[in-house]
């Protein structure tokens, strides 16, 4: 059998952005051995992508903000399908987790008295995201970076070894969840660089490992987003739950093909960025949907006085929640009405002056001046909804994240729950802080509370998984995994994107079906050594699970609700509301089963007005409320 | 309008390795990368390359093209004539490990030499208050992206592998510079900067400026600013031809 490199530790976490690397400083700093395991190499992660910002309650910038308020955006933007609880403990301590990175060297944008900066983003009542121009994700990751290399450093002196308590192995992928009768026991991987294999014993191992992006053709997603920690979990036992909901960011770069899909930040909307059509007409009016009628401006005069006088203005209706906009900007490309190159126009050149759009959003200017020779201060840009983030995830308790294995963690967008049907900008990058943090003191107690029965990793457990992740090498004369991975792209993308219907989703499956019996098959040339293609051939089988998880879901769900479109089921049914869908894998195919979703807390209910709440829930719900305060369900 | 491209990239290893030559299809508004993939997808399955967010965000696919150290995401084919023959070779400065992949580990290694942030003991999480004009200075080097070019390019470790040791290039001189000017940080920096991590080697000749993909002035907004700091305390002979500079550039954008 193959040679295999043998590590233990108390925790591994897999991933490292921005809810891994918390984890793992949260798992160190309560004393456990841990170890962070990345398929890219350290502080390269999917989080340097998040542009807009943090979403926090601090009400530095309007002193009204609070985490209840912050709770009910986030329910609102979710459409109430979200763990009630997991929104609850992330509109609390996300600030404590914002404040946590300053110490950690982060340097925010400030306002003028010196305190952290907030700005305006979609779906969020007051301007609350904490950022650093349009680049707050890359501060987030290089902070927890660096702060992981101050513990080594604590170790170093402590101990001469900076890599004794805490270890980053990068480039390094996991195939493979080990288990001990029904508990963890461990990890098995490949490192990428050498093609050998690594096999790692450790009673918790935490799920970070992001999201599901790269099985869809237009995607802001990278490489990595091939939805490994939903397939490991899957396959050792664990729950999915909400996976028919997909995000699809609205404004993706459309031109030129080759940058089809890169993300455009909500900013240039929060900071004054208009959506026309080709008619030059600010369209966004005719799709401000019943439940929102009230919290959004109706004319333009109102809508741009609301930057200047937001207590006295709404807001404009760009700034809807993301699957609101989506859905609007594919509805006007299907009406005719879109750009030359099939998207909408965003503009904040006749917004802004041009000095103050190169401060406020340096990296858009400098994407689409390098990448589409458009100029953002003079031109407007032309965006259309791309694959952004998948708010169904790892089934896991919201106080610990802790998954149905014990032994299982998982956190950020790998975990599901916290961001029901549709996620709001601003609170991914605070998601990933609260529960990052979270899983990883559930995790070292976990380990705590074993004491000496720990789990153990066999000969065999290691075999069976080296012989796995070696089978694309044995088959001879099969497919190319590039070409497969392309018919899958496209397969999701065209039948299971931003507008779904039964008889394409029942297409999809098929064609799912039949993927799954010629990815069985793939053959990948030359040796262990860095080979992309084997690595593509292994990445695969978890894109082709997760996949199938999204479209039985979907066709399953019959209404429409956030990041989840029925053409054939339009309109929210309050009856689904209380419904989650959660998958088990068997075998190699996937269940799809109804689980009740716990009632609210009646504290927490008692935030939202009864009017507010009749828009969403059944009657049988509502009776112990008292009466509506207002009609038009306005706070 | 598609046409087809002669590419001419690394192939090999630690062990050694040559040029290899493809044809390959290259359509309106590519980069290089795209490239790479379509080569990947249809000619050579193995070809090693490092890559992630493919929007010059991430500092992954760092390589030579036509020896210029660039990224490849944002390389535009069309900077290329059509009959030219573009080669892309992996970083110089630090070891191959397969093809476009290079050992980047020098630069962990360095990173953990420089101390971290250091805030006053009696400075509570939420109590912190700075002025946008004075985080600015180290917000610019924080937009690096650790694509590591302009370790790459710098002559004092690209071309002389014993500097290794004793010098952390530029990439951690301007950590060190965007510490030193945190409004918050308590330690003086100077002397680790001069004795642990080389800056004296530096002979501020912009190259790592050129080639940064954020446009982060190094030279002048870091690495100078911190010569000038160390040379308040101990003489350094580029302290006088640096501030020769310094006029000369002030002079002009004025």
């Amino acid at each position: 059998m193959a040679e295999v490199e043998r590590h233990t530790y108390d925790v591994i976490v897999i991933g490292a952005g921005g809810a891994g690397l918390r984890a793992a400083i949260e798992a160190r700093s309560q004393g456990m051995r841990t170890a962070i395991i990345c398929k890219s190499l350290f502080g390269k992660a999917h989080t340097v992508m998040a542009e807009g910002g943090i979403a926090a309650a601090m009400g530095n910038v309007n002193s009204h903000d609070n985490w209840q308020v912050h709770f009910r955006d986030t329910m609102r933007g979710g459409k109430f399908l979200n763990s009630w609880r997991m929104a609850e403990l992330h509109a609390k301590e996300a600030p404590d987790r914002v404040w946590e990175l300053e110490t950690y060297g982060a340097l925010f944008d400030r306002t003028k008295d010196g305190r952290i900066s907030q700005r305006n983003f979609g779906g969020h009542e007051y301007p609350r995201l904490a950022h650093v121009g349009d680049r707050t994700g890359l501060e987030l990751i290089r902070t927890l970076q660096q702060k992981i290399v101050s513990l080594q450093q604590e170790d170093e002196r402590e101990s001469g070894d900076g890599e004794s308590r805490l270890k980053v192995f990068a480039e390094c992928t996991i195939t493979r969840l080990t288990k001990d009768g029904d508990r963890i026991s461990g990890a098995f991987g490949y490192w990428r660089e050498s093609g050998r294999f690594i096999q790692f014993e450790a009673p918790a191992v935490i799920i970070a490992t992001g999201g599901i992006g790269k099985s869809f053709k237009v995607t802001s997603n990278s490489w990595e987003y091939t939805g490994d920690g939903h397939a490991l979990a899957m396959r050792a036992g664990a729950t999915l739950v909400n996976m028919e909901f997909v995000q699809f960011h609205p404004t993706g770069m459309v031109w030129p093909p080759s940058v089809k899909g890169i993300l455009v930040t909500e900013s240039v909307r929060g900071d004054g960025g208009v959506l026309t059509n080709s008619e030059g007409k600010r369209f966004m009016f005719d799709y401000v949907p019943e439940v929102f009628r009230g919290q959004y401006a109706k004319s333009e005069a109102e809508a741009d006085r609301w930057y200047t006088d937001p207590d006295n203005n709404k807001r404009p209706p760009e700034l809807l929640p993301r699957d609101e906009v989506a859905r609007a900007i594919n509805s006007e490309v299907k009406a005719g009405r879109g750009s030359p190159h099939g998207g909408v126009f965003l503009d904040v050149s006749s917004r802004l002056p041009a000095e103050e759009i190169r401060r406020r959003l340096p990296s858009m200017y400098h994407q689409f001046k390098e990448l589409a020779d458009v100029d953002i201060t003079a031109q407007p840009m032309e965006v259309g909804p791309t694959c952004h983030y998948v708010m169904g995830g790892i089934e896991v308790d919201p106080d610990t994240g802790a998954a149905k294995v014990p032994g299982l963690f998982a956190a950020g967008e790998a975990s599901g729950g916290m961001h029901g049907s549709n996620r709001l900008g601003g609170n991914s990058l605070s998601d990933l802080l609260v529960f990052g943090r979270r899983a990883g003191a559930g995790a070292a107690e976990y380990v705590s509370g074993l004491g000496q029965s720990r789990p153990t990793v066999t000969e065999a457990d290691s075999e069976n998984a080296a012989a796995e992740a070696l089978a694309p090498f044995r088959a001879e004369g099969g497919e190319n995994p590039y070409s497969l991975h392309m018919e899958l792209q496209q397969s999701m993308n065209d039948l299971v994107g931003i507008i779904r219907r039964a008889d394409e989703l029942e297409a999809a499956l098929g064609r799912l079906e039949e993927l799954k019996v010629r990815a069985h098959a793939v053959a990948v040339e030359g040796h262990r050594q860095f080979n992309p293609g084997w690595h593509l051939a292994l990445d695969l089988r978890n894109m082709l699970t997760v996949s199938e998880c999204i479209a039985r879901a979907a066709l399953l769900r019959t209404e429409s609700r956030g990041g989840h479109t029925r053409d054939d089921h339009p309109g929210m049914n309050p009856e689904w509301r209380q419904v989650n869908l959660i998958c088990t894998a068997d075998g190699d195919s996937v269940t799809v089963t109804r689980q009740p979703l716990p009632p609210m807390r009646p504290d927490l209910l008692a935030l939202f007005d009864r009017y507010e709440l009749s828009k969403y829930m059944t009657e049988a719900e509502l009776v112990d409320l008292p009466a509506s305060s207002t009609e038009n369900g306005e706070s | 309008m598609a046409h087809n491209a002669k590419f001419r990239i690394w192939r090999g290893d630690a062990s050694g390795g040559d040029f290899k030559d493809y044809t390959v299809e290259v359509n309106d508004g590519e980069v290089v990368l795209d490239i790479i993939h379509r080569l990947q997808a249809t000619q050579t399955p193995d070809l090693a390359v490092r890559w992630n967010c493919k929007a010059g965000k991430c500092g992954s696919c760092s390589a030579e093209v036509n020896g210029r150290p660039r990224l490849m995401c944002m390389c535009q084919m069309s900077n290329f004539e059509e009959d030219e023959t573009v080669t892309v070779t992996p970083m110089r400065t630090f070891p191959v490990i397969r093809d476009l992949v290079t050992d980047v580990s020098y630069n962990y290694k360095k990173a953990r030499k420089v101390p971290s942030f250091a805030p006053p003991a009696d400075l509570k999480p939420g109590e912190y208050r700075m002025q946008q004009v004075d985080v600015e200075r180290s917000q610019e080097f924080r937009k690096c992206i650790e694509c590591f070019l302009c370790n790459d390019t710098c002559h004092v470790i690209r071309d002389h592998e014993d500097n290794k040791e004793n010098f952390s290039g530029p990439r951690f001189l301007m950590r060190i510079a965007e510490l030193d000017m945190h409004p918050l940080d308590t330690i003086d920096r100077k002397k680790v900067a001069q004795e642990e991590h080389g800056l004296g080697f530096c002979n501020i000749t912009k190259c790592c400026t050129e080639v940064c993909p954020e446009h982060i002035h190094i030279t002048d907004n870091a690495l100078i600013p911190m010569k000038e700091r160390v040379a308040d305390v101990k003489y350094d002979p580029l302290f006088a031809i640096s501030s020769l500079f310094r006029k000369k550039d002030k002079a002009r954008s004025d």
